[in-house]
């Protein structure tokens, strides 16, 4: 254990602080998705994870669209225009796996009213179904002998290695902050995912749509009494998840820069963790569990090595369970004021 | 949303995994309607072809691109692990995503005290490495079960995690290296002396299928009892008495007032707490007893055929299988559970010729057993006969009511 690591000197704490932001900011979006999800259906989506890493390859498949396999080092300005595309690439990917994902693998059991375990089942099976299939990509491609015409996209033979972005994309710094160097990248990072977090909440609470997530969370049985379509509520909810996940999926590109087909899973129980942390059904609270979660893992890593990193946080999450189990804001979907 | 709401059956429309269910149905009522000797006679028949199956490699279900006995041996660990979590699961109800934890550690007290730190002979180290699960499982247990539903799932997965990466990083655990040349438990009779005698007390030979005729097959045999790093299927036998031990035990516990309590618990917490049933209590023994059940099977799995353990064998997707065997074969229902847990192991095993394929035909299969038998292959007697009321007050009602 090394105090000094992270306390002994001012710089070294806001380097750790400000990495554990931005990546708390890609948490927290995921996040996002768990807590709407669970919000109105009480379920965990285990398969959120898989809808985040089709997302983080739709946004290096577009890079390779548009801009060729040849590996570039771009400034964040002269990526923008590439960026945004992927951007809304990544978000109408997610979108579409969250909505199959709904339509197979939920549905047919909400309208049973199974219990809520056996949905568990059904999502951990479509979320190695979704993994398996984007590993084996490659074998898709050439059942279709499309596999050498989409050689860049398939990676054939190496599509389960990790899968890198060719435009690499270099961080320029912008001001300091003590002796820290605030990068471009790690401002974008932050400010999209609170601007993406401050609009989905106004969503909730300002829309129709919003109005009728908000009821089917509260009591689905009266909401449909009162006239709220609760299939259509789901499924602009899981849209909702995934859009958010699209929006992680390339700012995690942006920052990291690569994927693999098992990308989502540790993001994924990570992005639980924070929303669990918050108050599962919490908008608020999955910002700031995901914040959170990143500052106080970046801190541990800095303290006990970073190959603790991860218990750092498991143990943070059962101490605030301990002390509010049901999360620092509570659970509150359906409360949240109009 | 309210659980443990029995989905109404149409008269129409089964599809094959209902039709099945259907049928199981029916032998289990055949079954219960036998005489008490006959059931008995049953029994020991079952259990001794479960014991022969390896030997009798029956076509199909054979595995030749792998080792049959290997297979078989993991299906029963996968079985005996099924069994203890259904306890955790099935009966009180609480949602444990992390207990490959238990596993992991059963498998690491075995082989820390057997190997280099103690060199313990592995059945006195396997008492003491279900005790330390056992403990362990209070230890979490205690701050964790004041936490409800799905709280609880999230915290005992990332207990598991934390056991993981504790294994990967302490040293005096074999850190990522692992641990191995754990040795085998002993051997009866002969001491094998390789590479010309192999042996054990006696030798059984193998079947081997031509088609659909059998033969003895004079080159493969078991020695009895040999544990050694060539021939799974002692192992498989040891696992499968343990395993027997072990139901007996749940079948007395679950007959008994903890088990009465454990249903209370699940079925409704406050109502339990009110009418007397002190159910922290009880979840707590619900948590250590299937945490035990998991030690135990790892300490076997860390002593069987290779002898060596990395934290890679504990990866939190085995946590997840676990908990898919259970609900897969029907929660609360202890064959269910083992029904579940020898699917889960077997079909990957099974499906090697899709090699690449397997885990995805894994998972579409998971997600059509869900959609398609919500209540699981082979659900506990108590929500059968909850479904069969309501389909009597259906009845009783008319046919024409339609649903909600």
């Amino acid at each position: 254990m090394d105090l000094g690591a992270l306390f002994g000197n001012l710089n070294n704490f806001l380097d750790f602080t400000v990495g554990g932001l931005v990546f708390g900011a890609i948490y927290a979006l995921i996040a996002l998705g768990y807590t709407m999800v669970y919000g109105v259906l009480q379920l965990i989506n285990f398969a959120h994870s898989e809808v985040f890493m089709y997302g983080t390859f739709a946004v290096a498949w577009t890079f390779i669209l548009l801009h060729g396999t040849g590996d570039a080092s771009w400034s964040l300005g002269r990526a923008l225009p590439i960026l945004l595309v992927a951007l809304v690439a990544a978000m109408l990917m997610s979108a579409a796996i969250a909505l199959l994902l709904e339509r197979v693998a939920y549905r047919p059991l909400i309208n049973k009213n199974a219990p809520k375990l056996i949905a568990l089942i059904s999502a951990i099976g479509a979320s190695f179904a979704l993994a398996e299939a984007m590993g084996l990509r490659d074998r898709f491609a050439s059942w279709v002998h499309l596999d050498h015409k989409l050689a860049n996209y398939v990676a054939p033979d190496k599509a389960r290695d990790v899968y890198s972005n060719p435009v690499s994309i270099q961080p320029h710094g912008l001001f300091h902050l003590g002796g820290y160097e605030v990068t471009d990248v790690d401002v974008v990072v932050i400010v999209a995912a609170l601007a993406m977090m401050f609009a989905l909440d106004m969503f909730v609470r300002r829309t129709r749509f919003g109005r009728g997530i908000r009821a089917v969370a509260q009591d689905p049985e009266s909401a449909a009494l009162m006239g709220v379509n609760s299939t259509r509520v789901v499924q602009v909810t899981f849209l909702v998840g995934g859009l958010m996940a699209g929006a992680a999926a390339t700012l995690y590109m942006m920052k990291i820069g690569s994927t693999r087909q098992n990308a989502g899973f540790i993001l994924g129980v990570k992005a639980f963790t924070a929303a669990v942390m918050g108050g599962i059904g919490n908008l608020r609270g999955a910002l700031l569990g995901g914040l959170l979660l990143g500052v106080m893992e970046n801190w541990g890593s800095a303290v006990f090595g970073s190959e603790w990193k991860d218990v750092v946080a498991f143990v943070l999450l059962v101490l605030i369970l301990l002390v509010r189990p049901s999360g620092l804001l509570g659970e509150a979907l359906g409360k949240a004021r109009a | 949303m309210s659980a443990a709401t029995t989905e109404r059956t149409p008269a129409v429309a089964l599809n094959p995994l209902q039709r099945l269910g259907l049928w199981w149905d029916g032998v289990v009522d055949r079954y219960n309607a036998l005489p008490k000797l006959s059931r008995l006679l049953l029994v020991i028949l079952f259990v001794l072809f479960c014991y022969a199956l390896p030997l009798l490699r029956p076509p199909i279900i054979t595995t030749n691109a792998i080792d049959f006995g290997g297979v078989m041996f993991s299906v029963a660990a996968f079985a005996l692990v099924a069994l203890g979590l259904n306890i955790v699961i099935g009966y009180a109800g609480l949602l444990d995503l992390g207990y490959v934890g238990f596993y992991a550690v059963g498998a690491y007290t075995t082989g820390v005290l057997t190997t280099y730190h103690w060199h313990w002979p592995f059945f006195l180290a396997l008492p003491l490495a279900i005790a330390v699960t056992m403990v362990t499982g209070v230890i979490l247990g205690a701050p964790t079960l004041r936490v409800r539903g799905d709280y609880l799932a999230i915290v005992t997965l990332g207990f598991g995690e934390i056991i993981r990466i504790c294994v990967n990083n302490v040293q005096w655990l074999g850190a990522s290296a692992g641990i191995k040349d754990i040795p085998h438990p002993n051997t009866i009779g002969k001491k094998p002396v390789p590479p010309f005698d192999p042996g054990g007390m006696f030798a059984i030979p193998h079947l081997k299928w031509n088609g659909w005729v059998p033969s003895l097959d004079k080159v493969h045999e078991t020695h009895f009892l040999v544990f050694g790093a060539v021939d799974a299927i002692p192992y498989y036998w040891l696992l499968l008495t343990a395993m027997i031990l072990v139901l007996l035990g749940d079948r007395l516990v679950k007959a008994s007032r903890v088990g009465r309590a454990w249903e209370a618990t699940r079925e409704d917490e406050d109502a339990a707490e009110l009418m007397g049933v002190p159910t922290f209590k009880y979840k707590l023994m619900a948590f250590a007893l299937g945490a035990a059940i998991g030690g135990l099977s790892g300490s076997f799995y860390a002593s069987s055929q290779g002898g060596y353990i990395s934290p890679d064998s504990f990866p939190l997707l085995l946590s997840m299988l676990f908990v898919a065997a259970v609900i897969v074969g029907g929660s609360g229902n202890r064959w269910g559970a083992m029904a579940g847990g020898t699917l889960v192991a077997y079909l990957p095993e099974r499906f090697r010729a899709f090699a690449d394929y397997r885990l995805l035909v894994f998972g579409l299969a998971l997600t059509v057993l869900a959609v398609w038998r919500p209540e699981g292959l082979l659900p506990p007697r108590r929500t059968r006969r909850a479904k069969l009321v309501e389909a009597q007050i259906d009845e009783l009602e008319g046919e024409g009511v339609v649903d909600e």
